[in-house]
C-alpha cells in the first residue's frame, strides 16, 4: 500500500483552477492524475469539471482533455480508446465524469461502453446531486437530502451504481474516497494496469451544494465511510472486498453516529428522527450484507 | 432490356476503368468509406440507413480491414464515437436517418462547434409523428444549421465520389460534413458504379497531413472547454466565414475529382439546359432525373425553355453561382421534399434571401412536395414549369407556397373537425 509519503510531486491538474474552497472533486482528481501520470486522455462531460478546468484559453489540465455533452463521455471515449489503439498507442483513456452525468443522463452510454468492455477507466466523482447546476437531485442523492428540486427532502434512495456495473461483467469496480486518499491511489494504481472497461466512484463532498463548511468537506468525506454510509469496497472479477479504510466500520460498534455526519451538512436539515433511525437501520443491513460478502464471489 | 451484367461492360467501356460494382447507394457509401481509409465507425441501426453499417461490418470482419466499428447503444453515441476518434486525429464516420438523426442532434451540434473533420451520411427519411419511413429531405437539413457543410448527391456513383469529396472538404476546412443520400430511392436502389484505384484516392484525400487540433500527451491541451461570451461570437463567426468561403472550394475540389476520374457534377450546382432558359426548377437529389426529363418534355411539347439547377451544395449555400444563372431567368419554381412549417420549402426560403439583392429578380415559388415519400412525377415537374410560365406572363399569381400531390379531400376528410 502506498504511503502519503510516496506520492509523486507531479501536478497534473493545477491550482489556481475554477473550484470552490474545500471542493471534493479537485481533491479527487488532483490524485488520481498523480497516480495515472502523462499518459492518460481525459473525457469529461458536462460537469463541475467543465468549469473548473478554467475558460479558453487557459486550461488546469496539464493532459489533454476532451470535453463532450453530458450524455455523451463514454461513448466518446470508446471512439477515442479505439482510435489511439489503432496507432498504437497505449494510453490511459479516463472518463471522469460527475454523478449525474453517471447515474443518470450518462448512464445508457455508460452501460452500453461497459458492456462492448472498451478499454476505458471511467471514474465518477460523486457529490451525490447536480451541483454545477446550483444542487439538484440526481438517482445518486441520498434519501431525505435537501436539493433545489427536492425542497422537503429526496423521497427516493440512492441507485447502487457499483453494483449495477459489477452486474456488467467488467473486471473492476470500486468505491473509494477524499478523505482516504492513499487507499484511492492504490485503486487507480491498480485499475491503471488493467485493460477492459473499469468503473470507480469516488465520493467528493461539495461545500456549497452540501451545505457545508469549507473546513468540513474531508471530514464529512471521513465520516460518511465511518458511519458506514459510504462503504468502500472493490469489486474484482466478482469478488467483493471491503478496502482497508472501510473494514473496521463493517461492525455496528465500531462505527460513528450518523447524527453527527448529518448535522455538518445543512443538506440534510429536512431529516426527522424517524428518518435517521431508518437510515441507521439500512446501514446495519448493507454492513452486514457486506461482511458476509467479503472475500466471495458475488456477480 | 439492359442485365446488370450489360450495364457493367457499357460502364467499363465508358469509364475506361476496370472496378465496376453494381450497388446500392447505401452500399456505395459503405465501399466509399472504405477506400477512403475511415479509421472508426459509430454504428447503430436505423432504416433507411441501417445497410450501410451492415456493409461495412461485413467487409471488417470479412477482408480483416483496420477499422474500428463501435456498435454503440444509441445515436448520440454513434457521433460522440466519431468525435472522439477525430479528436485524437483519426479519420471517423458514422450515418443516420430521420429519427436517429434527432437523437443525435446535440453530438451534431458539438462536433459543429469543435471544428473535427467528421463526415455524416444521412439516408434521408421523413420525420415522426406519425411513424414514418419514406423519403423526404427535412432530417438532411437541420444540420445545414449546425456548423456542418451539407452537400446532397443525385445518384450512386455521385454518393460515391461524394463522401470522398466531403473528406476533402472536411480535412481543408475544419468544418465536418453531412452527405445525404435520397432514402430508399437510392439507398435501397441498385446501380453501377466505378470505383477508382485506391491509390488516386490516397493521394486525393492524404491521411497523414498535420492535425493541429489532434489532442496528443505529447502536447497536452484543452478541447471544447468554457468560454467566456466575448468569444464565443467571435468562434461562430470562424464557422459562418469558413463556410461561407467554401464556396469556391466545393467547385474546386469537384474538378480535381474530374481530373482523376473523369467525373463531375458541377461543383455547388450542377446546371442543366439553363444556357438559354427562362424558367427554371432548383431541386436536390435523386427526384433531379425526372427535373431534367420534363425540362426536355415542355420543351419539345411547348417549347417554354426550361432548365433546372440541381442544388449539390446546401452548405455552403451557392450563392455566387445561384445569383449569375438567376440574372437570365424569369422565374424559378423551388422543389422542396422538405417543409418549413407555416413558411415554405426550406430551399426557397434560402433561395429567396439569396436573389433579393438582385436588380432583376425572377419571381421565385415555392413547391412543396413528396413528403413521407410521396412521388413526385414527371408530369408533376412539366406542370411547375408550365406554371411558371403562365407567372412570367401574368396568367398565374404567385403564392407563398404551393403543394405538389396535395389531396383536400384529406384534409377535409381527417382534420377539417380538429
Amino acid at each position: 500500500m502506498t504511503s502519503i509519503k510516496q506520492l509523486p510531486y507531479e501536478e497534473y491538474f493545477l491550482a489556481g483552477n475554477g473550484s470552490c474552497p474545500g471542493c471534493g472533486l479537485t481533491i479527487g482528481l488532483r490524485n488520481v492524475l498523480k497516480a495515472l501520470g502523462k499518459e492518460v486522455y481525459m473525457v469529461v462531460p458536462a460537469s463541475c469539471s467543465s468549469v473548473v478546468q478554467s475558460p479558453f484559453p487557459n486550461s488546469s489540465a496539464m493532459v489533454p482533455l476532451l470535453n463532450t455533452p453530458f450524455a455523451a463521455a463514454a461513448a466518446a471515449a470508446s471512439g477515442m480508446v479505439r482510435a489511439l489503439r489503432l496507432k498504437g498507442k497505449d494510453s490511459v483513456v479516463m472518463v471522469w465524469a460527475g454523478d449525474g452525468g453517471t447515474f443518470d443522463i450518462g448512464f445508457a452510454t455508460l452501460s452500453g461502453a461497459a458492456e462492448r468492455n472498451e478499454d476505458i477507466l471511467y471514474i465518477c466523482y460523486d457529490n451525490e446531486a447536480y451541483m454545477n447546476t446550483g444542487g439538484h437531485r440526481s438517482g445518486a442523492t441520498p434519501f431525505g437530502t435537501y436539493t433545489g428540486t427536492t425542497p422537503t427532502g429526496k423521497k427516493e434512495n440512492k441507485k447502487n451504481v457499483p453494483f449495477i456495473m459489477a452486474a456488467h461483467g467488467i473486471q473492476y469496480v470500486a468505491t473509494a474516497s477524499i478523505a482516504f486518499i492513499t487507499d484511492l491511489y492504490d485503486k487507480i494504481l491498480k485499475a491503471k494496469d488493467m485493460k477492459g472497461f473499469r468503473y470507480i466512484q469516488i465520493f467528493s463532498p461539495c461545500t456549497p451544494g452540501w451545505l457545508l463548511p469549507t473546513e468540513k468537506s474531508v471530514e464529512s468525506a471521513k465520516l460518511a465511510v465511518q458511519t458506514g454510509i459510504y462503504p468502500l469496497f472493490e469489486i474484482e472479477n466478482g469478488v467483493f472486498k471491503i478496502s482497508p479504510p472501510s473494514k473496521p466500520y463493517l461492525k455496528k460498534e465500531k462505527r460513528k453516529s450518523l447524527t453527527d455526519y448529518f448535522k455538518i451538512q445543512g443538506r440534510f436539515k429536512n431529516l426527522k428522527e424517524e428518518d435517521i433511525r431508518l437510515i441507521e437501520k439500512w446501514v446495519d443491513e448493507i454492513s452486514e450484507e457486506y461482511s458476509s460478502m467479503d472475500g466471495k464471489k458475488v456477480i | 432490356m439492359i442485365k446488370e451484367g450489360d450495364m457493367v461492360s457499357i460502364i467499363e467501356k465508358k469509364e475506361g476503368i476496370s472496378n465496376v460494382k453494381v450497388v446500392t447507394a447505401n452500399e456505395a457509401v459503405a465501399l466509399a468509406v472504405k477506400c477512403s481509409r475511415v479509421d472508426v465507425v459509430g454504428a447503430y441501426p436505423i432504416t433507411p440507413q441501417t445497410s450501410i453499417m451492415e456493409y461495412l461490418a461485413k467487409y471488417v470482419e470479412t477482408e480483416n480491414l483496420p477499422i474500428e466499428i463501435v456498435r454503440v447503444e444509441s445515436e448520440h453515441s454513434a457521433m460522440a464515437v466519431a468525435m472522439g476518434a477525430a479528436a485524437v486525429g483519426a479519420r471517423a464516420f458514422t450515418a443516420t436517418s430521420s429519427q436517429g438523426l434527432l437523437y443525435m442532434a446535440e453530438m451534431v451540434y458539438w462536433v459543429g462547434g469543435s471544428r473535427l473533420p467528421v463526415v455524416l451520411a444521412i439516408a434521408s427519411r421523413a420525420m415522426g409523428a406519425p411513424w414514418i419511413i419514406g423519403n423526404e429531405h427535412t432530417d438532411v437539413l437541420l444540420p445545414r444549421e449546425w456548423g456542418w457543410m451539407v452537400l446532397f448527391p443525385e445518384d450512386n456513383q455521385e454518393v460515391f465520389d461524394t463522401i470522398i469529396q466531403a473528406y476533402k472538404l472536411a480535412d481543408s476546412t475544419l468544418i465536418p460534413v453531412v452527405v445525404g443520400l435520397d432514402g430508399f430511392l437510392l439507398s435501397h436502389t441498385t446501380m453501377p458504379i466505378s470505383i477508382p484505384e485506391q491509390s488516386l484516392i490516397d493521394s486525393f484525400i492524404p491521411k497523414n497531413t498535420p492535425k493541429p487540433y489532434a489532442l496528443d500527451t505529447a502536447n497536452p491541451f484543452t478541447h471544447g472547454n468554457a468560454v467566456h461570451s466575448n468569444v464565443y461570437l467571435e468562434f461562430r463567426y470562424d464557422i459562418f466565414r469558413t463556410i461561407q468561403e467554401a464556396e469556391d472550394l466545393v467547385d474546386e475540389i469537384d474538378r480535381e475529382w474530374e481530373k482523376i476520374t473523369g467525373r463531375s457534377y458541377g461543383g455547388v450546382i450542377q446546371e442543366y439546359l439553363l444556357d438559354d432558359a427562362d424558367v427554371a426548377i432548383i431541386v436536390m437529389g435523386a427526384s433531379s432525373g425526372d427535373a431534367k426529363q420534363a425540362a426536355k418534355n415542355v420543351r419539345e411539347k411547348y417549347g417554354i425553355r426550361a432548365g433546372v439547377i440541381r442544388l449539390r451544395s446546401i452548405r455552403p449555400f451557392p450563392f455566387k453561382r445561384l445569383t449569375k444563372l438567376a440574372n437570365n431567368l424569369k422565374a424559378i419554381g423551388v422543389v422542396d421534399r422538405n417543409i418549413s412549417p407555416g413558411v415554405a420549402g426550406m430551399i426557397a426560403t434560402e433561395v429567396k434571401f439569396a436573389l433579393y439583392d438582385l436588380e432583376k429578380r425572377p419571381i421565385v415559388q415555392s413547391y412543396i412536395g413528396g413528403l413521407g415519400g410521396k412521388d413526385i412525377k414527371v408530369s408533376d415537374f412539366e406542370n411547375i414549369f408550365v406554371e411558371l410560365s403562365q407567372m412570367v406572363e401574368g396568367k398565374v399569381t404567385p403564392e407563398r407556397a404551393k403543394w405538389i400531390g396535395l389531396d383536400l379531400s384529406l384534409v377535409e376528410q381527417y382534420f377539417e373537425e380538429v
